[in-house]
């Protein structure tokens, strides 16, 4: 299993190369293209503004402005959800490569991972956009940790990506299943709502939740003035990730002779 | 040293293809086979202990039919699929075409799609920039390369994940059946590129329908027979034992087909049997001698009319009735596949319950547009009949069956000189005529070509 995981840092050109090329193809045609990258979570944020200003205006003075704190929970959120939702469909997908070429099939998952990645870095400048309309006081050592809460969820998604895709061709129910759950998980974090509202009870359920730890530190990094205080968590969280993706890698290890013939 | 070593490989799939039969797990269950269908023992052996190697610059050929296990073959010695069971050792990078241009995005430029479809097949960026030029002159896209690969024909795109795959410059070159991808320059391309490999020492793996590519390039041949060796070594023997193989095969294949065909036409004279027993006026104007015309009938003398019946079938009164037709080869056993030029004999037995002596044996070949090869029959031919009686035999040869390659079929009949039928089959025998000539037509007369004076040819050329 390690030998495979040093080949991974071998198949980094492909990887690159990969990303590159989904990045392209997916908004070849369209007439905005990349902006389609800045556009999305833009339009998603003003359905939301919308709903949660006027349709069911929240009443927490703390969450001011709403959409800067939506901004910051959804933004990472899509990449987190989309990297998930996907990466069960990667393999079925590529079965032709799997099938007809020598291709080591845990690139899919990675690729699909790392090219929304880049779809939230590119959401980024609008973040940046917010903070400096709302005049929204940063520290400097939060500005080192958000590369942290980053990398950690990079590593927990591409753990949760691997298993998905490894699964989903031999068990193909789970797409369906994950597109509920997905929604479910959006609710189940505190992002269109803050941790503190939440009842007691709630919060043990909450904390439970991998994506509340990640939400919560970009909150606190970028929307509540204070120190990080979360980073206990975070650091916990980073250490069970790790954890996650290598028993990730070993599952997908463990099933890999048996997608050639199975998608 | 050997480049590919295969020892004792088996692979076995899972069958899923009876499970999903069943609609539901309820009809399943009812029939009580859900246990049964879900048990690992449904399944299927691709391979069976196949071992072979192939030493390091040796072109080795794959013939077999198909579902005899040669992809797998392939794709177990690409490292695509494990063997369930034995062991496979591959020296040096592989590059495998199974399918071409498996991994074009089809937005994408060619261009782009080149590099990445490099990249995955092992390439660096660097040396896929140096041979790109190369890559696609090979290909013949110069004019469009840059356009998006889901606007080429598939040719093209053939064309260009050949193109690619080729350029690796792998150690060992594996390929499944993919030669036929473009024109007949490209294909010359590709086999002037293969001969290159073989002048590098490189070691080329070949799975192909084409016995003369296998007797051609390879060193060496191995013929998998559903899953297992059959034969291995010099590519001359292996396809040739190939080939008696399959032509054993269509014999037996002609054969049954040419028994299911009499048999659906017992099985519908039966019954019009039946009806004619009723009302014998019905039999004594068959068909096919009341749509005749007077002139038709002074004809009659030079060919059966039932002769141009369309279908197949049998009729006639069965006063004088045939109950065996074989056609024999030269080895004097009954077969159905010949070579051009082989003697031939047509063997009917009559059989007539009471003495018939108004009677004409008839035999007509035509080939597969239902044109009327050769025929002939005993009237024709100024044989008077004198007698039919009890059991009897009769021997049609055919010296040189001076035919062209193709599949023909066989009237014979057993009918009264003005055309009445006793026993009329028609179109219900068939049989193959094989040739190693590819000449057109029907006929093919003995001949020779003579050149003189400032008309000359080289030696003969071979194609592929």
């Amino acid at each position: 299993m390690f030998k495979n995981l040093t080949a991974l840092l071998k198949y980094r050109p492909l990887i690159q190369a990969m990303v590159v090329r989904d990045l392209k193809a997916r908004y070849r045609g369209s007439v905005l293209g990349f902006f389609w990258s800045f556009i999305n979570p833009l339009l998603l944020l003003l359905v939301y503004t919308f709903v949660f200003r006027y349709v069911l205006p929240s009443r927490q003075p703390n969450l001011d402005p709403y959409a800067l704190f939506l901004f910051v929970g959804i933004l990472p959120w899509t990449w987190f959800s989309s990297s998930i939702l996907e990466s069960s469909n990667v393999l079925i997908a590529g079965g032709n490569l799997i099938k007809k070429v020598m291709f080591p099939a845990e690139v899919l998952p990675i690729v699909n991972v790392l090219a929304n990645m880049v779809h939230f870095f590119l959401g980024l400048p609008i973040l940046v956009g917010f903070l400096i309309y709302y005049r929204t006081p940063l520290q400097f050592s939060e500005l080192v940790w958000f590369p942290v809460v980053v990398l950690v969820q990079l590593v927990l998604t591409l753990g949760l990506a691997l298993v998905v895709s490894a699964l989903t061709v031999h068990f193909r129910d789970l797409k369906d299943i994950l597109s509920n759950l997905v929604t479910f998980w959006f609710f189940a974090t505190p992002i269109i709502y803050s941790m503190q509202d939440a009842p007691p009870i709630g919060k043990t359920f909450l904390n439970m939740n991998p994506f509340t730890h990640l939400a919560v530190s970009y909150q606190e990094l970028l929307f509540y003035p204070g120190n990080f205080g979360h980073y206990k968590w975070l650091i916990a969280l980073g250490f069970a990730s790790v954890l996650l993706f290598l028993a990730g890698y070993y599952l997908f290890n463990r099933l890999r002779d048996t997608f050639a013939e199975e998608v | 040293m050997n480049a590919i070593e295969v020892i004792d490989v088996t692979k076995t799939y899972r069958k899923y293809a009876r499970r999903k039969q069943f609609a539901t797990i309820k009809s399943a269950i009812l029939s009580g086979t859900l246990v049964n269908d879900l048990n690992p023992d449904e399944t299927f052996q691709a391979l069976k202990s196949v071992s072979f190697a192939v030493p390091q610059g040796c072109t080795f050929g794959i013939v077999g039919r198909n579902g005899s296990g040669k992809s797998t073959a392939l794709k177990v010695v690409a490292g695509i699929t494990k063997p369930t069971t034995g062991t496979v050792a591959v020296e040096g990078r592989i590059s495998a075409l199974i399918e071409l241009g498996a991994g074009f995005h089809p937005e994408i430029s060619g261009r782009e799609n080149v590099f990445i479809n490099g990249i995955m097949l092992g390439l660096s960026k660097r040396e896929i920039t140096r041979r790109f030029d190369e890559i696609v002159e090979f290909a013949e896209l110069e004019d469009f390369i840059d356009a998006p690969v889901k606007t080429y024909s598939s040719g093209m795109y053939m064309r260009l994940g050949f193109a690619v795959a080729i350029h690796v410059d792998p150690d060992v070159l594996l390929i499944d059946e993919v030669l036929a991808v473009g024109d007949e320059a490209f294909t010359h391309k590709c086999l002037d590129k293969f001969a290159e490999f073989r002048r590098r020492n490189k070691t080329v793996l070949l799975v192909t329908h084409s016995l003369n590519l296998v007797e051609r390039f390879c060193d060496e041949a191995l013929w998998l027979n559903e899953g297992r060796a059959r034969a291995m070594g010099d590519p001359r023997r292996v396809v040739s034992a190939y080939i008696t193989d399959v032509e054993k095969q269509e014999e037996r294949h002609m054969a049954s087909a040419d028994a299911k065909a009499k048999a659906a036409v017992e099985q519908r004279d039966g019954s019009t049997a039946s009806v004619s027993e009723l009302a014998p006026s019905a039999a004594a104007s068959s068909p096919p001698a009341s749509r005749l015309s007077p002139a038709a009938e002074a004809e009659a003398r030079e060919a059966a009319p039932d002769m141009f019946q369309a279908a197949e079938g049998r009729w006639g009164s069965r006063e004088g009735e045939i109950t065996a037709v074989e056609l024999i080869g030269e080895d004097g056993q009954p077969a159905h596949v010949f070579y051009s030029g082989e003697r031939v004999q047509i063997r009917l037995g009559l059989k007539a319950a009471t003495p018939v002596t108004d009677f004409v044996v008839g035999i007509g070949i035509f080939n597969v547009d239902g044109v009327c090869a050769f025929g002939t029959n005993t009237n024709i031919e100024e044989l008077k009949a004198d007698r039919l009686e009890g059991e009897g035999r009769v021997t049609f040869t055919v010296d040189a069956l001076d035919l062209v390659a193709g599949t023909y079929k066989l009237d014979v009949a057993l009918h009264k000189l003005d055309g009445y039928p006793y026993d009329y089959h028609r179109l219900l025998y068939s049989f193959r005529v094989k040739s190693r000539t590819q000449d057109a037509g029907i006929y093919r007369p003995r001949h020779s070509w003579a050149f003189d004076g400032g008309v000359t040819f080289k030696e003969r050329v071979s194609t592929p």
